[in-house]
């Protein structure tokens, strides 16, 4: 999906992505001659639609994680059908023979954290220890995952 | 006037979402996650009740004993009984950065399942939106089988049976998912009602160009658990029409053996071994060898 502005005869530049949570979509676009901004809005059910395939509007942020899709549609998944790899055991950081990197949980996320659900939490976990790790956060806060929903396009999570 | 607007093909560069690249790189997560499997093969019917599941699960456990490294993909995500048949237990399944570790069942074989994922009597059912969800259910399904074999860590294996669902619908899929497919395996009952069905199966795989491996004619007689005599149970010979049809061999023609039911159904598998299963094992190595 590409966007024009058909005055200026210029292909628009993405701008901001937002999901509500309510199974909408948002994806702002500005042409980089008048400045002008036009958002795309879909409803749930043409968001669904592509979402449904695995893939991502407006493109991947995080890398694909495993039996991502199933994990995230499925409902009423198992109580601990998945024991995921405590984020940081199969990391190291980039110092020579480093040793493994990790990032603590401060008492507020690892309340927020509680209450996603199982099925989904290990994975959930995962994405935002490795934004902290990415960007040397040590500690995860309640601070570090808004700013990781927001930067990483997490709305939904 | 009417303006022209410029085309999506004139505008330079790729869309952001990339959506296409994403269903490519998909394909390939797929392609890559098997390249240690020598062959993958689909266990169908297209008729429900004969009994695909428990040849499946069998046949893993007669490979694995003949010294095979076996996987079972459980395609029937409706209705998942292959993993408990080979005595699956329902630990919690072990995440690592890029998979997910297969359970080890019976003889070693490793078990994906939705009954592994779902809570015990609940069914297979997505999230969001609540009306008509027909329209992507089957995508859904879809790729939950995709990440069945794109994410789990299989490792090397000599052979990988997809256990499929009743009807062509999964068969299809598994075709667009998996170009290597090395072959199907056709399980029917001796029933004219089965004949009908499977054959329909056979069909759209020899439309997709692929190789029938052979017929197994499930539930052919009757064993006594006791004695061990065979009588009949069930009349037909769907087994040898469909074998003529397709040009394929009938591998085997299995009785139906209360004890051996019994020992499955205990998550007892192979106890007692039944020779019948060792015959069709080696009967489709040689097949596939062949391939």
């Amino acid at each position: 999906m590409k966007f024009l502005c058909v005055d200026c005869d210029q292909r628009m530049v993405f701008e901001e992505r937002q999901l509500p949570g309510d199974g909408t979509l948002a994806v702002a676009f500005r042409c980089p001659a008048c400045g002008r901004t036009v958002a795309l809005l879909t409803n749930p059910w043409e968001t669904q639609l592509v979402s449904s395939l695995g893939v991502i509007i407006g493109g991947r942020t995080v890398p694909e994680q495993p039996m991502e899709l199933t994990r995230t549609t499925t409902e009423g998944g198992r109580e601990g059908a998945f024991a995921d790899a405590e984020p940081g055991e199969e990391r190291r950081d980039s110092t020579p023979g480093g040793a493994p990197a990790r990032v603590t949980w401060d008492d507020r996320a690892t309340q927020r954290l509680a209450n996603v659900p199982s099925f989904v939490r290990g994975m959930v976990k995962r994405i935002y220890a490795d934004y902290a790790l990415e960007r040397g956060i040590a500690v995860i806060t309640p601070e570090v995952m808004d700013a990781a929903r927001s930067d990483l396009g997490l709305e939904g999570m | 006037m009417t303006r022209r607007i410029r085309t999506y093909r004139e505008l330079s560069g790729e869309d952001r979402s990339g959506i296409v690249a994403q269903v490519v790189a998909q394909q390939d997560r797929v392609r890559e996650r098997l390249r240690a499997v020598r062959h993958t093969v689909a266990v169908m019917s297209g008729k429900g009740g004969v009994g695909k599941s428990f040849v499946t699960a069998l046949l893993a456990a007669a490979l694995a004993e003949a010294g095979k490294r076996v996987g079972v993909l459980d395609a029937d995500l409706q209705g998942p009984t292959a993993a408990r048949m080979l005595g699956v237990g329902r630990e919690p399944l072990a995440v690592r950065d890029d998979d997910v570790v297969p359970p080890e069942g019976a003889r070693g074989v490793r078990v994906i399942s939705s009954d592994l994922l779902l809570a015990e009597g609940a069914p297979l059912k997505w999230k969001e939106p609540g009306e008509a969800r027909f329209v992507w259910r089957g995508t859904l399904e879809a790729g939950m089988l995709r990440e069945f074999l794109a994410d789990v860590a299989w490792g090397e294996l000599d052979l990988l049976l997809v256990d499929l669902p009743p009807g062509t619908d999964r068969l299809t899929t598994l075709m667009e998912l998996l170009p290597g497919l090395t072959g199907v395996l056709a399980v029917t009952i001796p029933s004219d009602a089965s004949l009908r069905a499977v054959a329909r199966s056979l069909q759209l795989a020899r439309e997709g160009r692929i190789r029938i491996l052979g017929i197994v004619e499930n539930m052919a007689n009757y064993r006594c658990a006791h004695c061990g005599a065979q009588g009949p149970l069930m009349t037909g010979d769907a087994a040898d029409r469909l074998a003529a049809e397709a040009a394929a061999p009938v591998l085997a023609r299995l009785p139906f053996d209360p004890a051996v039911q019994a020992a499955v159904d205990g998550g007892r598998i192979g106890e007692p071994a039944d020779p019948a299963f060792a015959a069709l094992a080696a009967a489709l190595l040689a097949r596939v060898e062949g391939a």
